[in-house]
């Protein structure tokens, strides 16, 4: 167990690449954290893993529904005309 | 007075009170913001006296959202509609049943999910299991030791251009459509609809740790996407 737990102090950067959402959720434990950092401080590759992991989030975000059907609110104020018909007098 | 002020009035208010509260004087109470200024809640407080401005502006404020989810089900916008059609039908016969424990949109994408999911049962096609396994990056480009033997190249500043952040935009989007369905809902639904991992957790029914799973895979391959646009370019 004891030589494990040495063995596991430095994350490789496959391990990182794994670790990088539960970093950005803030899921690490406090140890794991600091290793974390400790292994962006001396690696350039994984710093840039991680700018271009909270570039695609960000990326995704700018998505708009450009493609999405046209606006469907007379459909809508049918369906709810109908549904209070059905409900009677509401209190 | 505020929106957000009368909203947390009217969570405050006690049941009891509220029955001996007249409809009239709930209708002004409600009224006093536009409803397209009003909260969630508000909206559907008038909605249960039957305002239909309330119901159109609700409809309206989380239509692409609905859009856009119900999209990770079925296949077609056509059939997205639908689904978002037969969702608010739904709402509108639960209206009683809403207690407030979660937000209202956390309560609408609930109902969306299950409508769309039952829906899209038929469509959906088979996932293999190995899906949500798969590495975030690919083995190869590590040396025996893990580190990286062929490390990423450098291409976020490219994206300060606004037609190449538009351009890889809508190679996301695309992409989007190739995820696992699972993945697919997680990353919408937190990175596009920009609900906090507790309100997912909450809509997809799904644990933690399973959420976190999914969005892991979900934005590593959206990564390895730009990734590959970056490089052919």
């Amino acid at each position: 167990m004891m030589r494990l737990r040495i063995r596991r102090r430095e994350l490789v950067c496959q391990q990182v690449v794994e670790l990088v959402t539960d970093y950005l959720e803030d899921r690490l434990s406090r140890a794991d954290r600091r290793r974390f950092d400790f292994h962006l401080t001396g690696c350039p590759h994984c710093t840039e893993y991680l700018a271009q992991l909270r570039a695609t989030i960000a990326l995704t975000g700018r998505i708009t529904s450009a493609d999405l059907t046209p606006p469907m609110q007379d459909e809508m104020i049918a369906l709810y005309r109908q549904w209070q018909q059905g409900q009677g007098h509401r209190p | 007075m505020q929106p957000g002020a009368a909203a947390a009035g009217l969570r405050k208010s006690p049941k009891a009170g509220r029955d001996r509260e007249s409809h009239a004087r709930q209708k002004r109470r409600l009224h006093v913001v536009p409803a397209d200024l009003a909260p969630d809640l508000m909206l559907l407080e008038r909605l249960r006296l039957g305002d239909e401005q309330a119901f159109v502006v609700l409809v309206q404020r989380y239509r692409d959202s609905m859009l856009r989810i119900a999209a990770c089900y079925v296949p077609g916008p056509a059939v997205a509609e639908e689904v978002v059609q037969d969702t608010w039908l739904a709402v509108l016969r639960g209206l009683s049943a809403f207690e407030g424990r979660s937000s209202v949109r956390t309560w609408l994408f609930r109902i969306l999910v299950n409508r769309a999911r039952t829906t899209g049962e038929r469509e959906r096609r088979s996932i293999a299991l190995g899906d949500d396994l798969e590495p975030a990056v690919d083995q190869a480009r590590f040396d025996p030791t893990g580190h990286w033997s062929d490390p990423p190249a450098h291409w976020v500043d490219q994206l300060e251009d606004r037609l190449t952040a538009e351009k890889m935009a809508g190679r996301i989007r695309t992409a989007m459509l190739d995820l696992p369905s699972r993945q697919r809902e997680v990353v919408t639904l937190r990175d596009i609809e920009g609900l906090s991992s507790d309100e997912v957790c909450s809509v997809l029914e799904i644990t933690e740790a399973n959420q976190r799973v999914l969005l892991h895979r979900g934005r590593s391959r959206l990564r390895q996407v730009l990734e590959t646009e970056f490089g052919r370019a």
